[in-house]
């Protein structure tokens, strides 16, 4: 297990070195940033001392080698546009988009898996069919348009919960955090909702399609003609074995959910992270943008790593490479 | 019903005791969030809002951009570099400090060293000064190298700090030995903070959570007219849809740039207002004049035919902005017919209407040797300006008509700006908000010269002797009558030359609860302190 670790560890730290030169070039390529920041009134010499300050007068490759440089020494650079260190401002935007996704999953988790069973256990029922079409308009809807029905209806109509922004927060271990204030639910509830949709559509798909298949295999049939109880059979044998996909799927979704959730973000103004990459974009804020890819590289290579281990936790035919003998 | 009937009248008693209180409370939604507190970091539209809450300058500009007094009360010129500002008396900034001539020059010191900020042309201003000295704590004189006519209307931008943010000895303008500065100079974060955002203004800082929300409360010792609001919250809501639905819902007081689609639904909502303001910002298309052949344009003989000075007045002639501004900007606009709007400082009082004449513009086609027309692609940005990319497919149309076959290729700013800084196009589209009458003379329309900072954004490469030289003597000019005069001769020449295609001036809008009354600003600018609380 720790050889697995470790093995996963090194390979993590390639994908992180090829992300950022894919990305240090994309982001080059765009466009030079000195063009968008600076004014016209703005002399040569001021735009010149400006270049030299970030680094922008060398040639690419030895601004790559400086960047790399910093990085080994924990420094991944200072946004251009906020002059303050871009890991500190993404840090500081984390908290924001982890408890949002965190409400989000938890929502797509608890209303899909349940929902999923029900419909997979009768796939022929009026119910089943109902849920079924509901979930293709859970994940085809358009993201943006959907918040904005969802601010429409329940801020703006019904007047129950504030159209936009992050409510009230506390400090939990230095962590700001407004899951403990009821302000700061209020304001959660809506893009946790929206984010919460599409995926409570796809895990109830998936939930549905392993429990549909479940039900025929033999150890079910056996299990219901020894005489088990449903309950016993739909939560011990049919559940336990569909959660394989329904981890991956999690897994992949909380790392993406995190890294972009840009456009829920953007329509609930949510100060998370996935609003500062956007911005970031647009102003070619490259050390910004650079050091969020790397850490969104870095958390899907860890939320992969964990849902590896969980998988040899679920099912003990799953060894993981170099367990085995 | 006995129990509710005495529930009731203390339920309004309550809410009316909760009134006031929510009254002195007002919050703004803004469509674009300060990058800093910091005043010197960058100037930005948004980051120069913010400071003007929290600090003053020596000159300040009113609603329409003319310059009225602040911290400085008068100030006089000797007819050549010596400038004499008269400072304000009894001021104290929000941590009680009373405000001297040292905190100026402290200042001036801080813009000539900054490190972190991003270049704005003010460091230039504050080496080209050759002294600064305060004979008395209320007097400061301020020598330039070069006569400097735009002095005060420069130094407005400037938001005053305090000296006693730093350790310090005795304070002196001497950039190279450190102003008698002893300890470490403020940084960005200390802004951000807030420890070191301290000014004079009607505001204080209380926090500034990055993409959250501003926070700021009144400064009880300010020395001008105190605002109505005791606290002031400004949210970043960057998408115009929900900062509207955020206005409506009741989340929001007053929110910054509402689409101009939605206008009519705010016209018809009795608990809604707005203001719309004409702004000082005039879009316009820049066509390359100085490369023969240019990339953007295909006459098929390999020449440029934007170098002559008929194809120009016929693209000029050819598209009709009256009905960009009515149909496509919904009337947030106003129709330009020259690079300022009328009535500002420096500009022709009557200029003369540019007509929409598609047949003369045909003629005059024909006369320069294109009757069929040539190929054209005009470069917009589709995120920058108000209804962008659209204007650019209407210029496009015009153009068509008139036989100038014409395709739109627009892209997002963070693409755009840097290629056209390359002078990668032909045809492109441009915005330039002025604060004075000869910034767009000199950063656009004069040739390029990298020492004095002029033609900047020249990127059509227009170089006319007699526009540079009017514009060069205007810039030195002290007088303001005589310099009101050049600017008029140059912008006439420039109309002539036809080397821009001005299509209007935008409007800000501002919507807002109708109990409120806001009068814009004409720079653009969102302030806590223009609110009021509408007369009923």
């Amino acid at each position: 297990m720790a050889t697995y670790a470790l093995q996963r560890l090194i390979q993590s730290v390639f994908v992180l070195l090829a992300a950022s030169i894919v990305v240090f070039l994309a982001v080059y390529g765009i466009g030079d940033p000195v063009e968008i920041l600076v004014p016209p009134q703005a002399s040569a010499a001021e735009r010149a001392e400006l270049m030299r300050r970030l680094g922008l007068d060398l040639p690419l490759w030895r601004q790559y080698l400086v960047f790399l440089w910093n990085a080994l020494h924990g420094d991944l650079g200072r946004s251009f546009v906020h002059g303050v260190p871009a890991i500190d401002l993404i840090l500081s935007r984390l908290p924001a988009t982890f408890e949002l996704v965190l409400l989000a999953m938890t929502i797509a988790i608890g209303v899909g898996i349940p929902v999923g069973l029900v419909a997979g256990l009768d796939t022929e029922s009026r119910l089943s069919r109902t849920i079924m079409a509901g979930t293709v308009l859970g994940y085809s809807l358009p993201n943006f348009w959907k918040g904005m029905m969802l601010i429409l209806v329940f801020a703006v109509l019904l007047g129950w919960l504030p159209t936009s922004g992050r409510g009230a927060t506390v400090d939990i271990l230095g962590l700001k955090t407004s899951l403990l204030t009821l302000d700061g639910l209020k304001h959660l509830i809506l893009p946790a909702l929206n984010l919460a949709i599409p995926n409570m559509a796809l895990m109830i798909r998936l939930v549905a399609a392993g429990t549909a298949e479940a039900k025929a295999q033999d150890y079910v049939k056996y299990a219901r003609a020894k005489g088990v109880r449903p309950r016993r059979i739909v939560g011990r044998h049919i559940l336990r074995n569909i959660l394989i996909p329904v981890v991956t799927v999690v897994g992949i979704e909380f790392g993406s959910l995190i890294a972009f959730s840009t456009i829920t973000e953007t329509v609930f103004a949510w100060p998370g992270m996935g609003k500062l990459l956007i911005d970031s974009i647009y102003q070619l804020d490259r050390p910004l943008v650079v050091a969020y890819i790397m850490l969104a590289t870095f958390l899907f290579v860890s939320v992969n790593l964990v849902v590896d281990l969980l998988y040899a936790a679920l099912d003990p035919r799953v060894r993981l490479a170099g367990e085995a003998a | 019903m006995p129990r509710l009937r005495h529930a009731l009248p203390l339920a309004a008693a309550l809410i009316a005791a909760a009134l006031p209180a929510a009254a002195q409370n007002l919050r703004i939604a803004l469509s674009s969030e300060p990058t800093a507190v910091d005043p010197h970091y960058h100037v930005l539209a948004p980051n120069s809002a913010l400071a003007a809450h929290i600090f003053d300058s020596l000159v300040d500009t009113d609603e329409a951009q003319r310059l009225v007094p602040s911290l400085a009360t008068a100030w006089k010129n000797d007819g050549a570099n010596k400038w004499t500002f008269t400072l304000r008396k009894g001021v104290k900034f929000s941590n009680g400090k009373p405000f001297t001539a040292d905190d100026v020059i402290f200042t001036f010191c801080r813009v000539a060293k900054n490190e972190t900020n991003i270049a704005s042309g003010n460091k230039d201003l504050m080496r080209s000064f050759k002294s600064v000295e305060a004979p008395d704590p209320y007097t400061l004189v301020v020598t330039t190298s070069e006569p400097e006519p735009l002095l005060p209307r420069l130094l407005a931008g400037i938001s005053l700090l305090t000296s006693s943010i730093t350790a310090h000895g005795k304070i002196a303008f001497n950039v190279d030995a450190n102003c008698g500065v002893t300890g470490p100079w403020p940084s960005v974060s200390q802004f951000n903070e807030g420890s070191v955002a301290i000014g004079t203004g009607p505001y204080k800082l209380k926090s500034y959570v990055r993409g959250s929300a501003i926070d700021l409360e009144r400064h009880d010792g300010y020395w001008g007219e105190k605002p109505h609001w005791a606290t002031v919250k400004m949210v970043p809501v960057t998408n115009a849809g929900p900062r509207l639905a955020g206005l409506i819902a009741g989340d929001y007081d007053l929110i910054e740039n509402p689409a101009a689609r939605d206008l009519q639904r705010i016209r018809e909502d009795k608990r809604l207002a707005f203001s719309a303001v004409p702004s000082s910002r005039v879009i316009f298309f820049q066509m390359d004049v100085a490369r023969s052949p240019s990339p953007f344009v295909n006459d098929g003989k390999g020449t440029n035919p934007l170098q002559d000075a008929r194809v120009r007045k016929a693209i000029v002639l050819a598209v009709d902005r009256e009905a960009i501004v009515k149909r496509l900007m919904d009337g947030g606009a106003v129709v330009a017919n020259q690079f300022l709007p009328n009535g500002m400082y420096g500009t022709l009082a009557n200029p003369p209407a540019i007509k929409f004449d598609p047949a003369a513009a045909k003629k005059l086609l024909a006369e320069a040797g294109y009757a069929n027309g040539f190929d054209l692609t005009l470069t917009a940005t589709n995120d920058r300006y108000i209804n962008d990319g659209q204007i650019a497919q209407a210029v496009a149309g015009y153009l068509s008509q008139v036989g100038i076959r014409t395709k739109v290729d627009a892209m997002t700013r963070a693409i755009y700006f840097p290629r056209r800084a390359k002078k990668e196009f032909s045809f492109s589209m441009g915005g330039w908000g002025s604060a004075e009458g000869s910034s767009f003379l000199r950063y656009w329309a004069t040739a390029p010269d990298e020492k004095k900072t002029r033609g900047t954004s020249n990127y059509g490469g227009l170089a006319d002797p007699q526009l540079d030289s009017l514009v060069s003597k205007a810039l030195v000019t002290m007088d303001d009558d005589k310099r009101a005069e050049l600017l008029r001769q140059s912008i006439t020449r420039l109309l002539e030359l036809n080397a821009f295609l001005p299509l209007h001036f935008e409007s800000t809008l501002w919507a807002f609860k109708s109990d409120i009354a806001y009068a814009g600003r004409a720079d653009q600018y969102t302030f806590a302190m223009n609110a009021k609380p509408a007369k009923k």
